[in-house]
């Protein structure tokens, strides 16, 4: 079948589910990563209620047991990195905006590309399975330690955790057969003129995840076979009775989790950079300089793993190798915000909700990125290591990437996805009604991290130095400002579904940018463009002197 | 600073809260540093009428130093912080004074039980003093430990003393610690370790050689309680330890 016979009208079943068109495939992810999105935020409702209400009847749940407790947090982990931060930041953009930012009619394969998100379903609906099976969904933390992982008796979930581990296996499957797609496509389907150096940041950022992904992935999938055979064949690979060693598998787990990281931390860089150059009017300050750290991020986090193991009962001499590690990746991530800040220098700065989110990712993310010096450096990693402070300092770059950074971007595309504005004013109302909160949450857990609240306990009475009045009142604090954060999404859900049908028109370029992307109409119709482009600058030329708009597109000749 | 949200009570407790003031200090300048650029630029920059925005790249040499001179500054700053991280690390983890005594803790699902040697000061022998989810020591005294686990990897960690390592099945990892503060302090378990996790809670019990020999004598009888009370003991933790031991 040529590709031409597809511009024939498809069916509703063939144009939705069937699709091979990336942008149908990109709201597919798009919109499974929200709906799963919501339920990771329900999950942390019910703990935090519970944290912050020990032993009362959560409404819309019930009685939170230890056991429940023990599974929630692991649902929640679990989602919110694989199926949220993924599928939205790499494949919903990625499918979504690669072809429209390279110039080319779709993905270099659109098959494997559908094939991509129909395991990606599956493999959501295998975790989702588990709720249902006897014993209930895993509960061993998000980071799957053997030997509780790997036997039943241990962990009391035997049919959860295996479907949890499957699940984790397909969904890999699916992010490896994505991540070729964009890798290909984002090398190969550029359109004429259109040089390495011509590429938005966030292409490249997208690639360079993709990269480190797919050289990520491969030990922690053998590692995942492995306790597979553990959990269902009586195997001992992580058994020390019979030759085995859970340490193994921290290692496997953390040579993948590290970049995995960095793998959903870029990806939300690139939207923020593409905000900031729209908004400020201004070129990216250092593309190259940009780029550059980029490469040395996606090549140090290979190099840093073992931090989360300072006192795992490594070797420890082994800790202050993976403590300079750690320190230098600080280098090249710093750098590249100070680039961010310095594309303000200059510029000629509107508050558009996209740009507040973009800022507001920037200002975030620096919190996040000092508080894990606190980690990194394995003399206080002693005593923070598994406290509320990690859980502060993660959520603390988490947050910024998966929640601001994917707000940041829908608003920004939001436009060329749907043809329609959303409203700004209900946008700032959603955005202030996050940011704060989201502040008000993790400050306080920071303080009883420092405090000695050690993780994943469901209730602290049994702990005399933990179950004090004034930290019980910072975990209450906490659950309150997550209420109010929660509450506010319902803004953004009711903008989200209104704007779809009653937004105003958007046209082709409603912020005026110079990416490709633009210079199509809103949204793309199928095979993007009337007329395959051809570049001629680079993706941020804001401000050139000698044209009378302040930006000149891509595909403008000289 | 980590002392006003809780208690130090072991010798290292300070090195590591030192440690924290420091990269809080470095780190604290930085973010004050980089928030204040970001909304400075924010303000400064705002779009106004009839100012159009600037062309830069960001290769112009007078521009680039805002970044390199930083740069240079935060590898630096690394170099403060990973000698600060590396010289404790050492302290705690990598070598152990000598030993008062040897004590044996082990987790499983869902308690420490903790062995200590009676007075012929060996392990695994007759007169050893165990115990469960409660462990009685002697201020002042440095106590070596052989962490084990029976099942699955658990964490024994003191936050008082500043001390954390995971406990898995299948070896033993030693460590140590020197209590120098009397008082009841938490054991907790910080590796999720199923479903009693949150109920796998202990107690250390930092004790004057005195009430020392009268918990021994409570609880384990006379011929071990007779040992810790030798003379001129009663000042010094460390002798008392020492003198069973011979």
């Amino acid at each position: 079948m040529s590709t031409h016979v597809e511009h024939a009208e498809p069916g509703i079943f063939q144009k939705y589910f069937w699709s091979t068109d990336h942008k149908v495939i990109a709201m597919q992810y798009l919109f499974t990563g929200m709906a799963m999105a919501l339920l990771g935020g329900y999950f942390a409702y019910v703990f935090r209620m519970q944290l912050g209400f020990p032993n009362q009847h959560v409404p819309g749940f019930g009685l939170v047991t230890p056991g429940k407790y023990n599974a929630l947090v692991t649902m929640h982990g679990s989602i919110m990195i694989f199926w949220v931060a993924m599928p939205v930041l790499i494949a919903a953009f990625g499918n979504f905006l690669i072809p429209l930012m390279v110039g080319c009619d779709d993905m270099a394969f659109p098959r494997i590309n559908r094939l991509s998100y129909q395991i990606f379903l599956i493999s959501a609906l295998v975790l989702l399975s588990s709720f249902l099976v006897k014993g209930g969904p895993f509960g061993g933390a998000w980071t799957s330690y053997p030997p509780l992982s790997a036997s039943g008796a241990y962990n009391l979930t035997p049919i959860g955790a295996t479907l949890w581990l499957v699940a984790v296996a397909l969904e890999f499957v699916a992010f490896l057969l994505g991540g070729i797609n964009f890798t290909v496509t984002a090398m190969n389907s550029r359109a004429p003129g259109m040089k390495m150096y011509d590429l938005p940041i966030l292409i490249w950022m997208i690639v360079i995840a993709n990269i480190v992904f797919m050289a990520s992935a491969g030990p922690l999938i053998a590692g995942a076979v492995m306790l597979l055979f553990d959990q269902t064949m009586a195997t001992g690979f992580y058994d020390p009775t019979r030759g085995g060693d859970p340490l193994l598998w921290e290692h496997l787990f953390w040579f993948f989790g590290h970049p995995e990281v960095y793998v959903v931390l870029l990806p939300a860089m690139g939207i923020v950079a593409e905000v900031v150059a729209v908004f400020a009017r201004k070129k990216i300050f250092g593309y190259k300089t940009v780029l550059y750290t980029t490469w040395a991020v996606g090549f140090l986090s290979f190099v840093v793993w073992a931090h989360h193991q300072f006192v795992a009962g490594i070797d420890p001499r082994m800790a202050n190798i993976f403590s300079v590690t750690t320190m230098l990746i600080s280098v090249p991530i710093t750098e590249m915000v100070f680039l961010y800040i310095a594309t303000l220098y200059g510029g000629s700065i509107t508050l558009g909700t996209p740009m507040l989110w973009a800022l507001a990712f920037i200002a975030e993310f620096l919190i996040g990125g000092v508080t894990g010096i606190f980690l990194g450096s394995s003399g206080t990693d002693i005593y923070l290591h598994d406290t509320y402070f990690v859980i502060a300092h993660f959520h603390y770059t988490f947050v910024p990437i998966a929640i601001i950074a994917v707000f940041a971007g829908i608003t920004f595309w939001f436009p060329k996805m749907f043809g329609r504005m959303m409203n700004e004013t209900l946008g700032k109302i959603h955005f202030w009604g996050t940011v704060i909160p989201f502040n008000v949450i993790f400050i306080p857990l920071f303080i009883t991290g420092i405090a000695g609240d050690q993780r994943r306990i469901y209730n602290y009475a049994m702990f005399s130095e933990e179950s004090r009045p004034e930290l019980q009142h910072l975990r209450t604090t906490a659950t309150v400002a997550l209420l109010v954060m929660l509450s506010f999404q319902i803004v953004f859900l009711y903008n989200f579904f209104s704007s779809l049908w009653r937004g105003k028109s958007a046209g082709a370029n409603p912020w005026r940018s110079a990416t490709l992307e633009w210079t199509v109409p809103s949204p793309p119709p199928h095979g993007n463009f009337a007329e395959l482009p051809t570049v001629y600058r680079g993706p941020y030329e804001y401000g050139l002197p000698g044209h009378a708009e302040d930006f000149v597109p891509q595909n403008v000749p000289d | 600073m980590l002392e006003r949200y809780l208690t130090a009570a072991s010798t290292y407790a300070h090195s590591i809260d030192h440690l924290f003031l420091l990269i809080a200090v470095i780190v604290g300048v930085w973010l004050i540093a980089a928030e204040s650029m970001l909304f400075a630029l924010i303000f400064k920059f705002r779009a106004r009428d009839g100012r159009p925005t600037q062309y830069i790249t960001g290769e112009e040499k007078h521009l680039k130093r805002w970044i390199t001179i930083p740069h240079a500054l935060v590898l630096v700053c690394d170099v403060v912080i990973i000698v600060g991280a590396v010289s404790v690390w050492y302290h705690v983890k990598q070598v152990m004074p000598p030993a008062d005594a040897t004590i044996r803790v082990i987790g499983q699902q869902w308690a420490w039980s903790f062995q200590q040697p009676g007075p012929d000061g060996v392990l695994d022998t007759a007169d050893d003093i165990r115990s469960v989810g409660e462990l009685h020591v002697v201020v002042n005294t440095t106590y070596h430990f052989e962490l084990m686990s029976r099942d699955v990897i658990h964490s024994f960690a003191i936050p008082a003393f500043r001390l954390k390592q995971d406990a898995l099945p299948g070896r033993t990892i030693a460590g140590w610690f020197t209590p120098n503060r009397v008082g009841t302090y938490d054991i907790q378990c910080t590796q999720m370790c199923g479903l009693g996790h949150a109920m796998m809670a202990g107690r250390i019990i930092v004790e004057t050689p005195k009430d020392h020999a009268a918990w021994l004598l409570k609880n384990y009888g006379p011929a071990q309680a007779a040992q810790a009370e030798l003379p001129g003991s009663a000042s010094d933790g460390a002798s008392v330890v020492a003198e069973v031991r011979r």
